[in-house]
């Protein structure tokens, strides 16, 4: 038997219940330009521009040069390698407030006396290892509490927020520890083809997390737990096991933030990465991510990275002040959010 | 009363003329523009054409609050109460009573009480919160709320699609109220069985444009009303039953199945080919027997068997694994993925297969749904449309596809048909009947009674969580469960 509507009517004529949501919206080919996800990042895209713009006439010569766009980079690598792994947990329809200190603690962990004793006698990578492994490990705990102790993420990496911290300083005792193998200092201020480790890392990290979002199954369920957990449970998707790696994963890349403080900085201290947090969370939803979740791109939080780590350059090209900084950053969240709710917005809901 | 001819972007001509103090029936398949045209009587949508006369007056709704000033209010489908404020709270949302800034709660709750006195259920405590009422009792509020504008017209889109038998009646009794007052009311809907009980007169919409207007319930045949919605005549609207191969293997075997305080002692078997029904009311425990074998609820008793593999218990992604599927109650919230499109929610069960090491295969995904939206006539037919944008039948279609891909063997059908058009209806009827000709087992539960013992083959009557009576399906019908259903609930 058939539908009563022929296809090609199906097409043109808005069902009630269905197909009405499309029809206003596509009234206004802005509108739906912008509602899609190339439009949005081409939203992304003016900003950076605007903003290149601003930094070219208020600091001539000094901004436009390839110099000041691989610091600009520099400085976007740390917080954009957890911003990569931040998205797929806020599509997800988590949140993952801990990363800062999980970025300290990892930092501190790896120039530990005992463990840079450790790397002295075996080889450096035993202490990046082992900074890896401890921001695993804490996404672990936050993972297991979440998805097995049925606590809101907010909450469960509040509590690794302070709990991480503390430890770190516990482990430091308040003193800032330094590495001191040449080795890795050599390799992580080591340029390859001009380039910084440290953008090397992150760029590896976004193609990696573009990849896992966009062509496994690992980022297909991601999207559909976001979308829907209960239609994704009951579709057999063990949801709980899933939730449960992405903060493994989001872990892990605070571990790699914490080697690259050691890389940058050469000093473990339990103060790395404080407040990091509101940067990543800021650029992931820049970037176009939805808090509730469901929908997002790596490659939108890789413009808002940009975003915010070129206007921080602009403002100190220009000599102003990070607490004038902070409120341009905090015009700029505003901003961006509301122009992304008036242009994606869903017909009827207001 | 009231005339509207409108050309908003689903309507292409519509005539409809609403007398005081009469039940006026909207009839229609899901996208022949039902909800257009209520939401443009409600004032969310301007007619771009044609004219509203009013009491004899051309007027305009230029928004919700003009409807409502004119005297017209509306019940949408989606209840559009807020549950965590009381009964009073929600009536007067928007308007509370109030001096100098403060509420009046006092006056609030004297004439709440009224108004549900007027509806006949002067006995929920107006200070209760919304949240902890039934359906039906919403429903009661949102009409209570109506009711508290001086309104002559009353819009109820689809009412009886979340209140099972006895509520339905208890809606009808308050339906006569309303127009014993002089109020008139549009009803919608598109179970046929309630416009002959409730309705007066009948106007059909097809497409946008009205195919019959006005005509009066009592001379007009159902196969009439049919052909008008459908432009076709539905001659057998259950597929016929297919008699069970004598030899055929219990597929599915449940055991001594139980939910602390929710149903005990439940043992089925269903056989390779065979539709087992679960016939009874709201509240019974249907959708949670159904929940438990599907391991979404944890059994605290008894065991559930796939061709003599004993499931754990509690584990959904065992079940899928064994080959069992489950469509939902709640296919949006529960089912669908809506913003995904059609063929990620078509894979969405068998996702490893569609994908190399980890790695999405895309193409053949959109390739098996192509096949499955030709098998289905599933409509639009394109795999890259966002689930949201179907109408209820299709939705269906793209969760019984996501099974059969998966080369589920168990089909788990929770309210099949719910806010599924008559047509659609039909085909979704045929889909359940191939499938288990096809070798499946499938159990079945829905609210409609009519529908369970059209399809089954086997009936199992549940009331108060408990199975009354198994019993092949031809050898019951609708009056005689209700019988049993009202029996066991008293012992």
């Amino acid at each position: 038997m058939s539908e009563p509507t022929t296809p090609t009517r199906a097409r043109t004529v808005p069902a009630e219940a269905g197909m009405a949501p499309v029809s206003p919206s596509a009234a206004s080919p802005l509108r739906a330009f912008f509602a899609g996800s190339a439009g949005r990042n081409i939203g992304l895209v003016i900003a950076l521009l605007v903003m290149f713009i601003v930094g070219a006439i208020t600091a001539p010569g000094t901004f436009l040069t390839l110099d000041n766009v691989f610091v600009i980079l520099r400085q976007a690598s740390i917080v954009g390698v957890i911003a990569v792994a931040m998205t797929l947990v806020i599509i997800a329809g988590g949140i993952d407030l801990s990363v800062g200190s999980v970025t300290g603690l990892a930092s501190v962990v790896g120039t530990l006396a005992v463990v840079q004793d450790l790397a002295d006698s075996m080889h450096w990578i035993v202490f990046v290892l082992l900074a890896l492994a401890v921001g695993a490990v804490a996404g672990l705990i936050n993972g297991v509490v979440i998805a097995y102790g049925n606590v809101v993420a907010f909450m469960a990496t509040l509590a690794m927020l302070v709990g991480a911290r503390g430890l770190a300083e516990i482990l430091a005792e308040r003193r800032t520890l330094v590495v001191q193998d040449r080795g890795f200092i050599t390799f992580m201020n080591a340029n390859i083809l001009g380039v910084n480790m440290l953008i090397w890392i992150f760029l590896i990290v976004a193609v990696l997390g573009w990849v896992l979002l966009n062509r496994t199954t690992f980022g297909r369920r991601t999207v559909a737990i976001g979308g829907n957990r209960e239609a994704a449970r009951l579709a057999g998707i063990d949801v709980r096991r899933h939730v449960m790696w992405l903060y493994v994963l989001v872990g892990l890349a605070s571990g790699i933030a914490g080697v690259m403080f050691l890389g940058r900085t050469t000093a473990g201290s339990s103060t790395n990465g404080q407040l990091l947090e509101l940067d990543v969370i800021a650029a992931v939803v820049v970037g176009g991510t939805l808090l509730v979740g469901g929908r997002g791109t790596i490659t939108g939080t890789v413009f808002g990275v940009l975003i915010f780590a070129t206007l921080t350059n602009v403002f100190v090209q220009n000599n102003l002040s990070s607490s004038v900084q902070a409120v341009a950053k905090g015009v700029i969240i505003v901003v961006a959010v509301l122009l992304q709710q008036r242009f994606s917005r869903q017909p009827g809901r207001r | 009363m009231a005339k509207a001819f409108s050309g908003v972007h689903a309507l292409r001509g519509v005539d409809l003329r609403v007398r005081a103090g009469e039940v006026h029936c909207v009839l229609g398949q899901n996208g022949a523009g039902k909800s257009t045209l209520i939401k443009t009587l409600a004032g969310v949508h301007r007619p771009d054409a044609g004219e509203i006369l009013w009491l004899g007056e051309t007027v305009e709704i230029a928004d919700p609050d003009a409807a409502i000033e004119l005297g017209i209010a509306t019940m949408y489908q989606e209840l559009d109460v807020v549950d965590g404020l009381t009964i009073a709270e929600n009536i007067f949302l928007g308007h509370e009573l109030s001096r100098a800034g403060f509420t009046q709660r006092g006056e609030a709750a004297r004439r709440t009480t009224e108004l549900l006195r007027r509806l006949g259920h002067a006995n929920l405590p107006p200070h209760t919160e919304v949240g902890t009422l039934s359906a039906a009792n919403k429903q009661i509020v949102s009409m209570a709320r109506a009711l508290s504008h001086d309104i002559k017209l009353i819009i109820m889109d689809e009412p009886s699609a979340v209140l099972d038998t006895e509520e339905v009646k208890n809606l009808f009794a308050v339906v006569r109220e309303l127009t014993a007052a002089g109020i008139a009311v549009v009803y919608i809907t598109h179970r046929l069985e309630e416009i002959r009980e409730i309705g007066d007169r009948i106007t059909v919409l097809k497409d946008g444009r009205t195919t019959a207007v006005g005509l009066p319930v009592a001379d007009t045949p159902t196969a009439e009303l049919i052909r008008l919605m459908t432009g076709r005549d539905i001659a057998n609207v259950f597929p016929e039953r297919m008699p069970i191969e004598p030899g055929a293997p219990v597929v599915l075997d449940v055991q001594g199945l139980g939910l602390a305080g929710v149903f005990a002692d439940v043992s089925f078997t269903v056989r390779a080919g065979e539709v087992v029904g679960l016939a009874g009311l709201v509240g019974s425990g249907r959708s949670e027997i159904l929940e438990t074998v599907y391991g979404a609820r944890k059994a605290s008793e008894g065991t559930v068997r796939v061709r003599d593999r004993t499931l754990p218990r509690g584990s959904v992604h065992a079940a899928v694994r064994a080959g069992v599927g489950l469509s939902p109650e709640e296919r949006k919230s529960q089912g669908l993925v809506l913003d995904e499109p059609i063929f990620v929610n078509i894979a969405l069960a068998s996702m490893t297969r569609f994908a190399r090491g980890g790695f999405l295969d895309d193409r053949a995904a959109r390739r098996v749904a192509r096949e499955q939206i030709d098998a289905f006539e599933l409509r639009p037919a394109d795999p890259d449309r966002p689930a949201r944008t179907l109408s209820g039948g299709n939705q269906q279609k793209i969760l019984l596809a996501r099974w059969l891909v998966h080369g589920t063997t168990v089909l788990l059908l929770d309210e099949p048909t719910r806010g599924v058009d008559v047509g659609a209806r039909a085909e979704i009827y045929a889909v359940i009947r191939d499938l288990a000709a096809a070798g499946n087992a499938v159990v079945i539960v829905s609210s409609e009674i009519e529908e369970v013992l059209g399809l089954a083959d086997t009936v199992l009557v549940v009331a108060d969580g408990r199975i009354l009576r198994t019993l092949p399906a031809h050898q019951i019908d609708e009056h005689g469960v209700l019988d049993l259903v009202m029996k066991g609930t008293a012992a």
